[in-house]
């Protein structure tokens, strides 16, 4: 099989990832292939993590010695590198969290506690993550406002139709969407969603875990109102993620959690919040994770957002039309045009656990369950899948790789 | 190293001008810096032209951020709110002639926030930081 054109030097940029190099078991390499759960790092990564705890460390914001305004500096910096990169209209917009997760639940837990009440409702999907669905519940059943679900057609993207006929009744006030299911891969037309809800006087939340370390993201361009992401799938740390929001929305919002940093004065009667984007930033920020959150998007952005989107998708392609020949293997999801670098399948005869640890046995890292998507699967009919996932160090010969497992495990099972 | 205490601002921080609050007063606001816990207390009298005629301020905070707000008062006295408008950042650095690092920034331009707050809004302080802001 001849390699396909890539895009960019392959090798060199795997060469880039040490893990990438290391063993999986004694004697077989590693092939990984569940980026859709966390990416690998790279090693400028690692070493500007190491850097600040080796020469730097000291908290940000506070100290007037010289290790605190070079902390202050890289923290602050990782933020503008940030704003830039999904092009943020200010850095105030930028708000640093643990994660998509936290993201999401800030945004239920200030604009959400303030916003929502009895009779309003909130649009979500059937194929979010549980952290696009839960958060909402915890607050409905405080608040008592409704939610919503928009459907899936039977190629795996979202019934527009239902979709507009759900906005017309004018209690929506927020709509809630993944724009890159971690499942079905579907890439959902979010830029018109949000324009849609829009026009119907809500506000639109984007869940961007799955989009923003593939495909290039313009927050300004798709006029989105909260967008949130996770730093550790998008080749930085685990623990660091990133709220965005629109200025006037962030203004306008209370404060989350209270504690250090977030306050301008505190008394025993009452305090007032600091100015954004630290009234969202309570307590010692992650600094280790933000300053390699920075150092991940200069990477990403020095590769270039579209040619790491091209890779993937002729990936994704030829994964998909080299797992439609296994026989006895359904996939899940839209066809390579409409999807993100995820294929989730069922494979007959064999439950996903056990392929995953056949597959695992020869080296290769997948994702099996319900990859915190049960309303997806119950809607799919079926417990778990098989998920294997792609990113800018995958090549073809992997996903040949994955095929020969897949062959394997139906000889483990006599299939 | 000790360019940052040069002798202007010691001189303005141990000797503040204008100090003490004007009762009554046209303008006046009180502000704070979270980081440090510098704090400002701010009043102005105005002619009918709006020109400032008298400033008397109270606060209490580090060298450069009581220095700020005594060379910033004696700065304004004479001119009129809408001249004290286009007062920017980089005047009150000049003003101080130290080069200040980051988080000393805050300190600096308490003054200035105090001044510009109490005298036109919050709104147009936040205008003018997002108008000055490269980023």
């Amino acid at each position: 099989m001849t390699d396909l054109t890539l895009t960019y030097d392959l090798e060199a940029v795997r060469a880039d990832f040490p893990i990438l190099s290391e063993k999986h078991h004694d004697d077989v390499p590693l092939i990984y292939l569940d980026n859709a759960a966390s990416s690998q790092k790279p090693l400028k990564v690692i070493e500007a993590i190491d850097t600040y705890y080796r020469t730097y460390n000291a908290n940000v914001h506070r100290g007037v010695h010289k290790l605190s305004e070079q902390a202050t500096k890289a923290y602050e910096d990782a933020r503008i590198k940030i704003r830039r990169f999904i092009n943020a209209g200010s850095k105030r917009e930028i708000i640093f969290t643990r994660g998509t997760t936290e993201g999401i639940n800030l945004v239920a837990q200030t604009w959400g506690r303030v916003n929502l009440g009895v009779g309003d409702v909130v649009l979500s999907t059937v194929m979010e993550h549980h952290s696009n669905i839960v958060p909402w519940q915890i607050l409905a059943a405080e608040k008592g406002f409704t939610i919503k679900y928009i459907p899936i057609l039977e190629d795996g993207t979202l019934d527009m139709g239902a979709y507009a006929a759900l906005l017309r009744d004018n209690s929506v006030k927020l709509v809630v969407v993944v724009h890159v299911s971690n499942v079905l891969g579907t890439v959902n037309p979010v830029a018109e969603m949000i324009q849609q809800a829009h026009a119907a006087g809500a506000l639109a939340l984007v869940d961007g875990a799955q989009s923003i370390p593939h495909m290039p993201v313009d927050v300004k361009a798709l006029d989105v109102d909260f967008f949130a992401f996770s730093g550790h799938k998008m080749i930085g740390p685990t623990g660091i993620g990133i709220l965005y929001g629109k200025r006037e929305h962030l203004e306008a919002m209370p404060p989350w959690m209270g504690g250090g940093d977030m306050i301008e004065t505190v008394r025993l009667e009452g305090s007032t919040w600091n100015e954004l984007p630290y009234k969202f930033e309570a307590g010692t920020p992650i600094i280790a994770g933000a300053i390699g959150l920075g150092y991940a998007v200069d990477y990403l952005s020095e590769l270039g957002m579209d040619k790491i989107h091209a890779h993937e998708q002729t990936i994704t392609a030829y994964a998909l039309e080299r797992l439609s020949e296994v026989p006895g293997l359904k996939l899940y999801g839209p066809d390579a045009a409409q999807k993100g670098a995820v294929a989730a399948f069922s494979f007959e005869g064999i439950h996903p656990h056990d392929l995953a640890q056949i597959l695992d046995s020869g080296g290769i890292a997948v994702r099996a369950g319900h990859h915190c998507a049960m309303p997806l699967h119950t809607h799919l009919g079926i417990p778990a899948t098989t998920r294997a996932s792609f990113y800018l160090y995958n090549t073809t010969q992997e996903v040949d790789a994955l095929i020969e497992g897949l062959y394997k495990s139906k000889k483990t099972f006599a299939l | 190293m000790y360019d940052m205490y040069r002798e202007l601002i010691l001189d303005h921080a141990k000797n503040p001008r204008n100090h003490g609050l004007l009762d009554p007063a046209d303008i006046d606001f009180e502000g704070h810096n979270p980081l440090c816990g510098d704090r400002l207390h701010l009043t102005l009298r105005v002619d009918e032209n709006n020109r400032i005629t008298e400033v008397g301020w109270d606060g209490e905070g580090c060298a450069i951020s009581q220095a700020s707000a005594s060379l910033l008062g004696e700065e304004v006295i004479g001119k009129t709110l809408d001249e004290v408008k286009s007062i920017n950042k980089e005047q009150i650095f000049e003003m101080l002639g130290i080069p200040l690092s980051m988080n000393r920034i805050k300190c600096a331009l308490l003054s200035l926030k105090v001044l510009k707050v109490g005298a036109y809004g919050l709104a147009e302080w936040q205008q003018q930081e997002a108008d000055e802001e490269e980023e």
